[in-house]
């Protein structure tokens, strides 16, 4: 697979095996761990904030702000690996925990260090059985090893990390809902503030830093190549490599690992391959399920890559799971799909999203069944804008941006379906 | 009792929490491999080795979908049927493998006992599909033809009383 000859994240492009502890150790491995175990706490912070790293887990927040906010008069803190992946079209993390897993525990560990916390859980979805079993055997590996547990790399200092699989609700990737199904309660959002860093607001009302796996896997290549040399990769204001998720109507659908900046055009026809059957492009999910679609235009297509980049055009780079539709596809029908989905995952605490997904989903299904007028459509926009910023967490907006920008953006592809 | 036979496994998983309720989950999994699905009693043992109410573990076991409540066939496929998927073919695929098991229901289970078949949200594997996941494991990258092998499969493993891969 091209990817412009750099791989932070996966290694195993370049190294075979990197799985494996003592090929990773050999290809510099717990190096950046040992470099950040030789500097000062508020040091690490300090080079991860410099390094400009946002969280890849779609909410593009300041990696190293997020840590600075932790108190460090509290003796207990814990970092919390988000690894929960259910958004529709993402499926980069799962690749990182099979091939490239000590990365993973490595910067998961230099975020515990730089925040002194006292443990790491890594909280996988349910569905990642297989992964997380594996990458348990390479948790105890890197404990025997000491670079986990007890006296980490000689230098005193003890961490353990766990794993914990959830079952089956895509809510508990919102990292308050996270943090209660690690409790053993319901996959619910919580009142905020307290937020998560706050004593209170965390894991067992402890401070917690909750940072998506993709996030952490950039980190042990930040302190050992310093944040100057990362901020190199990348555009101004996001930099780095960030991982694009690739699918639907593409001929090699895939993981592409490209540094912020480049363009839709790019990694559809450079990377992907073009578009199946030699169709034309119609339209983009840019963030899976939850950001809005948009049309596919020269403009779009030629637009950089960023998490600034695709403001103008109403949408966001979110996690980045690029989702392609040729120009057969109806764009009223995915927009009751990625719905259902929503309808689905709702975790029905609050009234809006709960109420909302339900009657959007029976509406949109009177819409494909062809018993709609066009007052169907105006409903089905009118009760997905009651919903955005009602919600105590962002699902309720997530779930009603498919039904608003389908409607806004390909609003003929609704009218096919209406009663004459 | 699962106490009992699982006491190894058990300690290992409370030893990973500062507060026994996060083990329910784990705990979960556990009673659900030894019944089969969630049942009364699994959810009563549950609950006293984690000191909480019945109410509580069964509140839990409702909320997540991975907890069956009911019996399901030997082999649990669930098929990703989700926009991705579905742009490359999973609707037709769902369908077909539906229609080749005799199954007419979804959710429904195959006139054998064998197989249940349900389709189910994304599973993060949107690059291989159409995918499902057969008792939680992954089997990517499928056609009719392709399936119709792993059924063969999974038949003659079932039949050779091979206790099948299963749920934990």
């Amino acid at each position: 697979m091209t990817t412009n000859g750099l791989n932070i994240i996966y290694r195993e492009r370049d190294v075979k095996n990197i799985h494996e502890l003592k090929v990773y150790t050999k290809h510099g491995g717990y190096e950046g761990l040992k470099k950040a175990l030789g500097m000062k706490p508020a040091e690490v912070i300090d080079v991860v904030k410099a390094s400009n790293l946002r969280g890849r887990g779609g909410a593009g927040f300041p990696t190293g702000l997020k840590w600075s906010f932790i108190p460090q008069s509290e003796p207990v803190k814990y970092v919390v690996v988000n690894a929960d992946e259910s958004e529709t079209g993402t499926f980069k993390d799962r690749q990182i925990m099979e091939n490239n897993p000590h990365q993973l525990i490595e910067g998961a560990l230099i975020a515990a260090w730089a925040i002194q916390a006292t443990a790491v859980y890594i909280y996988l979805r349910g569905e990642f059985w297989d992964v997380a079993h594996a990458l348990d055997k390479h948790i105890e590996e890197a404990e025997k090893a000491g670079f986990a547990g007890e006296n980490i790399a000689g230098s005193g200092w003890s961490c353990k990390v766990y794993t914990h699989l959830g079952a089956g609700a895509y809510i508990c990737g919102e990292e308050t809902a996270l943090l209660e199904s690690l409790e053993g309660k319901l996959g619910q959002p919580r009142v905020r503030p307290p937020f998560p860093a706050q004593k209170g607001g965390g894991l067992y009302a402890e401070p917690t830093v909750v940072n998506n796996v993709e996030t952490l896997a950039n980190v042990p290549w930040i302190i050992v190549n310093g944040a100057d040399e990362y901020k190199k990769i990348g555009t101004d204001k996001s930099s780095g490599t960030k991982v694009f998720c690739l699918s639907g109507h593409v001929n090699k659908p895939g993981n592409y690992e490209l540094p912020f900046g480049i363009t839709f055009r790019e990694l559809i026809f450079e990377h992907g391959g073009g578009v199946t059957n030699g169709k034309k492009v119609k339209a983009i999910l840019p963030s899976g399920g939850s950001g809005p679609i948009i049309e596919a235009t020269d403009e779009v297509l030629d637009t950089p890559l960023s998490y600034e980049g695709l403001s103008k055009f109403g949408s966001i780079l979110g996690s980045a799971s690029v989702i392609i539709m040729d120009e057969d596809t109806d764009i009223a029908w995915v927009a009751s799909r990625v719905t259902k989905f929503f309808k689905h995952e709702s975790c029905g605490k609050c009234t809006p999203c709960r109420e909302g997904t339900y009657w959007l989903d029976k509406v949109l299904d009177r819409v494909m069944a062809g018993e709609a007028e066009q007052r169907d459509v105006d409903l089905i926009s009118n009760v997905a804008h009651n919903m955005q910023g009602t919600t105590l967490c962002a699902f309720g907006d997530f779930a009603a941006n498919p039904a608003i920008s389908t409607i806004k953006n390909f609003p003929d592809d609704f009218k096919k379906h209406l009663k004459a | 009792m699962l106490a009992e036979k699982y006491a190894a496994q058990i300690e290992k998983i409370l030893a990973k929490y500062p507060d026994k309720r996060s083990a329910v989950m784990p705990l979960l999994y556990i009673s659900q491999e030894e019944y089969g699905h969630i049942t009364d009693e699994g959810i009563v043992e549950v609950a006293a080795i984690i000191g909480e109410d019945p109410t509580a573990v069964k509140s839990v076991a409702g909320f997540y979908t991975m907890y069956s409540k009911q019996p399901k066939g030997t082999y649990w496929l669930q098929v990703c049927t989700d926009l991705p998927c579905a742009l490359k073919g999973a609707d037709q695929f769902y369908a077909d493998l539906k229609d080749y098991l005799e199954i007419t229901d979804d959710g429904g289970t195959s006139p054998d006992g064998l197989f249940t078949v349900e389709h189910v949200m994304c599973l993060a594997a949107c690059d291989k599909a159409p995918m499902l996941q057969c008792n939680f494991h992954y089997v990517e990258n499928l056609d009719m033809e392709k399936m119709k092998a792993h059924l063969a499969e999974w038949r003659a493993e079932a039949a050779g009383s091979k206790t099948p891969k299963k749920k934990a």
